[in-house]
């Protein structure tokens, strides 16, 4: 075990510009990954936000008794879909009217008799926040009495599902395919150090070495690259954060555990190139 | 020790490259293997580390039947043998006795038991005063005694060597002859290929020659009607 970290450890100083070469090409490949998890992130939690206005709101009949409301409102809250409902006295109404829509202040100020109903607005628990649920909802409170309207914005609604769709898709297909070539090129450069060492290895053969003791310290190097090279995407990824959260939106970073991620996914990423590539070169020599 | 048997080889060109070949090469026996270039010498010795297998016949080298050797196996069977090559074959970036030890730390020797024993065959080999050196500080002849050193170091019950003077001038040939002659006298069975015939007449060992992959000429087998040759 020494000894292979200490063979790994010297093809470093034996061999520093390939070395330099392969961790960079890694921490490129990483980077790029990690910029794509970036944006899936802060796409994500962009959703989130949108989702969480998902909103059903319920007009109540002028003339309905308050008691018959709040009996609805907690067999509402008992909806599995419900997180919360909230009720909104024709007064309230009013003054938010007043308060939000500022170019008809004169309109509302005027107002011999309150025009505006009470409602309930019912926001959804994450999970049930796309067309099919709001919908099934929906149906459901128009089956009360006192329900005059029920609205929900549905073509937004069904908007935000195709969004939030084919950002998942997009984001799988693109990660894997850079996950994919980041294989690639770590395989390739590990198979470059091996093609390097060909005549140690022949040696290492003719001395009587293992095919173990030959590939470990490779499989060694390739981790540590790996993780090298993912710790410095794990930078480049904050520098590029910096840079667009001060120039353009503050968007959000990892957390330390999605950045240890990144440096174990890079980890994985060299142990597999580098055992797919030495496997095969080793047998030849 | 050695043993071929009816081997035949042929490589995947279509080229035969040993031809009906039967030796035997006893304990501590020191046996030149002659012919011109091409002649299979190096498939002969390839044969016994078994880096090729015959495509005919049997290969027995200590007990192990070489066809039959796993995968596993083979890294055992070079741990007994010595193997040095025209071209030396040593390690740029390290030290003689790095190079040595190289042979010892790839059979997961202790540490404690590898610098002892590698300064032991270093003196062997005359060169404990440069154990520092890297190759290219040395002489053809003394990096051949690195490599030879290098072989040494496991106590293998044979040193194979091929050519191994190919590449050292007259002084350096005559010391590396004489170091093998050495070698052999402490027990350890020698089997030389070399086409110098120089070297050859000056030590009066067995020789074997192949000529188009075949034996020609064996002197322990042909002993008296080719007493002038080679």
């Amino acid at each position: 075990m020494r000894l292979a970290l200490r063979e790994a450890l010297l093809s470093f100083r034996r061999a520093p510009l390939l070395s330099a070469l392969s961790i960079t090409t890694i921490a490129f490949a990483l980077f790029v990954v990690g910029l794509f998890g970036l944006v899936a992130l802060n796409l994500h939690v962009a959703l989130q936000h949108v989702e969480q206005r998902v909103e059903i709101v319920v007009y109540i009949r002028h003339g309905t008794p308050i008691e018959a409301v709040t009996t609805a409102m907690s067999d509402i809250q008992a909806f599995p879909e419900v997180d919360s409902v909230t009720y909104v006295s024709e007064d309230q109404a009013l003054a938010r009217a007043r308060r939000e829509l500022t170019e008809f202040q004169g309109i509302f100020r005027d107002l011999a008799q309150n025009p505006l109903p009470a409602s309930l607005e019912i926001r959804l628990n994450p999970g049930y926040r796309d067309a099919q649920h709001v919908q099934a909802v929906a149906e459901r409170l128009k089956g009360f009495q006192f329900a005059d309207d029920v609205r929900y914005g549905r073509d937004w609604v069904q908007k935000l599902d195709r969004l939030r769709d084919i950002a998942g898709a997009v984001g799988l297909l693109i990660g894997l395919a850079f996950a994919a070539a980041s294989v690639i090129i770590i395989g390739t450069t590990i198979r470059m150090t091996v093609l390097q060492r060909a005549g140690e290895i022949t040696i290492m053969r003719l001395v009587g070495a293992t095919d173990g003791f030959i590939r470990f310290p490779f499989l060694l190097e390739g981790t540590i690259k790996g993780a090298i090279g993912g710790a410095v995407a794990v930078g480049l990824n904050y520098a590029a954060y910096l840079v667009v959260s001060s120039t353009l939106f503050q968007g959000d970073f990892f957390t330390p555990l999605e950045a240890v991620a990144v440096v174990g996914f890079g980890m994985a990423l060299g142990l597999i190139a580098s055992a797919a590539s030495v496997g095969r070169h080793t047998r030849h020599l | 020790m050695i043993k071929f048997t009816k081997v035949f080889k042929a490589y995947p060109k279509g080229t035969l490259a040993l031809r009906d070949v039967t030796f035997h090469l006893a304990k501590g026996e020191f046996a030149f293997l002659t012919g011109h270039s091409g002649a299979g010498k190096s498939t002969v010795l390839r044969l016994i580390y078994a880096q090729d297998l015959p495509t005919e016949g049997e290969v027995r080298v200590s007990g192990y039947t070489t066809a039959k050797l796993s995968r596993r196996e083979v890294p055992r069977l070079r741990r007994r043998l010595g193997i040095v090559f025209q071209d030396f074959r040593l390690l740029s970036d390290r030290t003689a006795e790095e190079n040595v030890a190289f042979a010892l730390e790839v059979t997961g020797a202790r540490r404690g038991v590898i610098q002892p024993k590698v300064i032991r065959v270093l003196a062997q080999v005359g060169l404990a005063a440069k154990a520092r050196a890297y190759p290219h500080e040395l002489s053809g002849g003394e990096q051949q005694r690195v490599a030879i050193a290098r072989a040494l170091v496991n106590d293998p019950f044979v040193l194979l060597a091929d050519e191994p003077t190919g590449n050292l001038d007259e002084r350096a040939t005559r010391g590396v002859v004489q170091l093998l002659r050495d070698i052999n006298a402490s027990g350890t069975a020698v089997l030389m290929a070399t086409h110098d015939l120089d070297v050859v007449r000056a030590a009066q060992y067995r020789t074997i020659e192949l000529q188009q992959g075949a034996i020609v000429y064996d002197s322990a087998v042909d002993d008296g009607n080719g007493g002038g040759r080679p």
